[in-house]
């Protein structure tokens, strides 16, 4: 027995994203050497922030779980706090706002509890109620609507949505003989990830096609099916490791990624867009804000989650 | 100062302060480099609630902890003894009347001990927290101090959010990531009442520079 707490295929995944990390250093460092006119600032802090999130996540994974899921309701908490702060909010509902807080932790214990019937329907529903019912009962009615709407969308994208990454983490082991939780957990991060990267590198290097031009100007046609059908092959080869997927299911998974992370990334966008902001906040230098970074998860993490969920528990 | 008391407002500062200001709330600094790295020297700051003096303490290295001196209205922090002793131990205040006693008193004259001593005060002009999130006239003080210190900098900073923070008259803390910009160290213009303007007209165009929320 050691400290650790984590299967070999789920460690064996782990290292492979150390060596994909070390590679991406490795064509930086190539790029910077064969070009020193040009300026890699940018590319060496996306890097070097990977390296720190993957460092970060590897720990929490191999030790037991409830330190996994204590980072993701961290990781909850930064983005919707870079949320708040970036929509327009009624001095009327600081205590709502207070409350709103307070549903994390909530969430984020009934997630390490296992207690389903609770994590589903505690923001779609109690929140949804109890939170717009205290506005009402301060009493400012001009605004509530959209005091109401605005707060809810934030939670639950920032909240309900990336809790779904720590209750993979709560299934029993017995539905993924393969990796268990962790196993499912890394899946879905590195395909979400991985989906991301290779939508950007597709669109700069065959992009022409506009997809959004209103949303998001960068996004092309030739990215988005690159990313999707790359995401797709890695789906499938990694699923006999990390998930009890078949090859039609982690086929179907892929593209599920694929597709409604490119869609996660564009509606976080959206919100950007509408309230005229570039980066959600500069935590996370070369990347932006956490909400830039979780964005694609946004969608991918319930979405997902549910698919498996309904596969194979 | 006897050292238990300084060791207490490093412990303060290590586990209270900057986990508060870095982590629950977070900061959004624009041109750091402009923040004097020792004394003597003035800031001076826009005034929204009762952490921006945490947010302002945490923009220093813990090396010159001792030496900031948030200057604060004695009517209020001196109000009974346990507050008094942490405002003036831990928080290592100097308190200011802000009622005016006998003219023979110099109100000014422990801030201006403390820049002889080559300490950083921390001033905000609007002499109270005010409206959230909104800047009211500034108060002359600060224009004193630099007519009889001309060679101390004094650099102007604003801090977007506090007031969503922490309003006046809440006990709950909503976490809200801050904006604090720096403006350059402001040069005497030659008359108290221009370099009060001046100082307040820097607050204003740090303010108008910030991003604009959308009305809801």
């Amino acid at each position: 027995m050691t400290p650790f707490d984590i299967s070999i295929n789920a460690a064996v995944a782990l290292l492979g994203i150390f060596a994909l990390l070390i590679v991406a250093s490795g064509v930086w460092f190539g790029l910077k050497q064969r070009h020193p006119d040009r300026d890699y600032t940018e590319l060496k802090l996306r890097i070097r922030t990977w390296w720190v999130i993957v460092i970060l996540f590897g720990l929490a994974l191999a030790l037991p779980p409830i330190f996994a899921i204590c980072l993701l309701g961290f990781v909850s908490f930064l983005a919707f706090k870079e949320y708040i702060t970036l929509i327009p909010t009624r001095r009327a509902d600081h205590r709502v706002l207070f409350w709103a807080y307070l549903t994390i932790p909530a969430q984020y214990y009934w997630a390490a509890d296992g207690w389903y019937g609770m994590f589903i329907i505690f923001i779609p529903v109690y929140a949804f109620l109890l939170l717009p019912a205290r506005m009402v009962l301060i009493g400012e009615t001009e605004g509530f609507i959209r005091a109401a709407g605005t707060l809810h969308w934030g939670l639950m994208t920032t909240v309900f949505s990336l809790s779904h990454m720590a209750y993979l983490l709560a299934l029993p082991a017995s539905g993924n003989p393969a990796a268990g939780g962790d196993g499912l957990l890394l899946y879905l991060l590195l395909l979400t990830q991985l989906n991301d990267v290779a939508q950007y590198v597709w669109g700069k290097t065959f992009g022409r096609h506009k997809v959004v031009p209103k949303v998001s100007p960068k996004k092309t046609v030739e990215g988005l099916l690159g990313g999707i059908v790359t995401t797709a092959v890695v789906a499938v080869v990694a699923a006999p490791f990390l998930t009890p997927l078949d090859r039609i299911e982690s086929l179907i998974a892929g593209l599920l990624i694929g597709i409604t992370g490119f869609l996660g990334d564009i509606s976080v966008s959206a919100v950007k867009r509408d309230l005229g902001i570039k980066d959600s906040s500069n935590i996370l230098p070369g990347h932006g804000g956490i909400l830039d970074r979780v964005d694609s998860l946004t969608f991918t993490a319930p979405l997902f989650f549910h698919f498996v969920y309904y596969l194979h528990y | 100062m006897p050292p238990m008391i300084s060791i207490l407002q490093r412990l303060f500062m290590i586990l209270v302060v900057r986990p508060l200001v870095l982590v629950v709330l977070g900061l959004n600094i624009r041109n750091r480099e402009r923040l004097p790295r020792q004394g003597p020297a003035i800031i001076v700051a826009n005034h929204n609630s009762h952490i921006d003096t945490f947010v302002l303490m945490s923009l220093f290295p813990l090396a010159v902890l001792r030496r900031l001196r948030p200057v604060a209205a004695a009517d209020y922090f001196l109000r009974n003894r346990y507050l008094a002793w942490f405002t003036l131990n831990i928080m290592h205040m100097i308190p200011i009347e802000r009622v005016r006693p006998g003219r023979s008193v110099d109100p000014l004259r422990d801030c201006a001990a403390a820049l002889e001593r080559g300490e950083i005060l921390l001033v905000f002009p609007e002499g109270s927290r005010g409206e959230s999130e909104a800047l009211a006239k500034f108060k002359g003080g600060v224009a004193r101090l630099k007519e009889q210190f001309p060679e101390v900098p004094v650099v102007p900073i604003y801090m977007q959010g506090l007031g969503r923070v922490l309003p006046k008259g809440e006990f709950t803390l909503v976490p809200v990531i801050v904006d604090v910009f720096l403006g350059e160290a402001l040069a005497w213009p030659g008359s108290r009442g221009a370099f009060t303007a001046a100082m307040e007209q820097a607050v204003i165009g740090l303010a108008e520079a910030a991003p604009q929320r959308k009305p809801l």
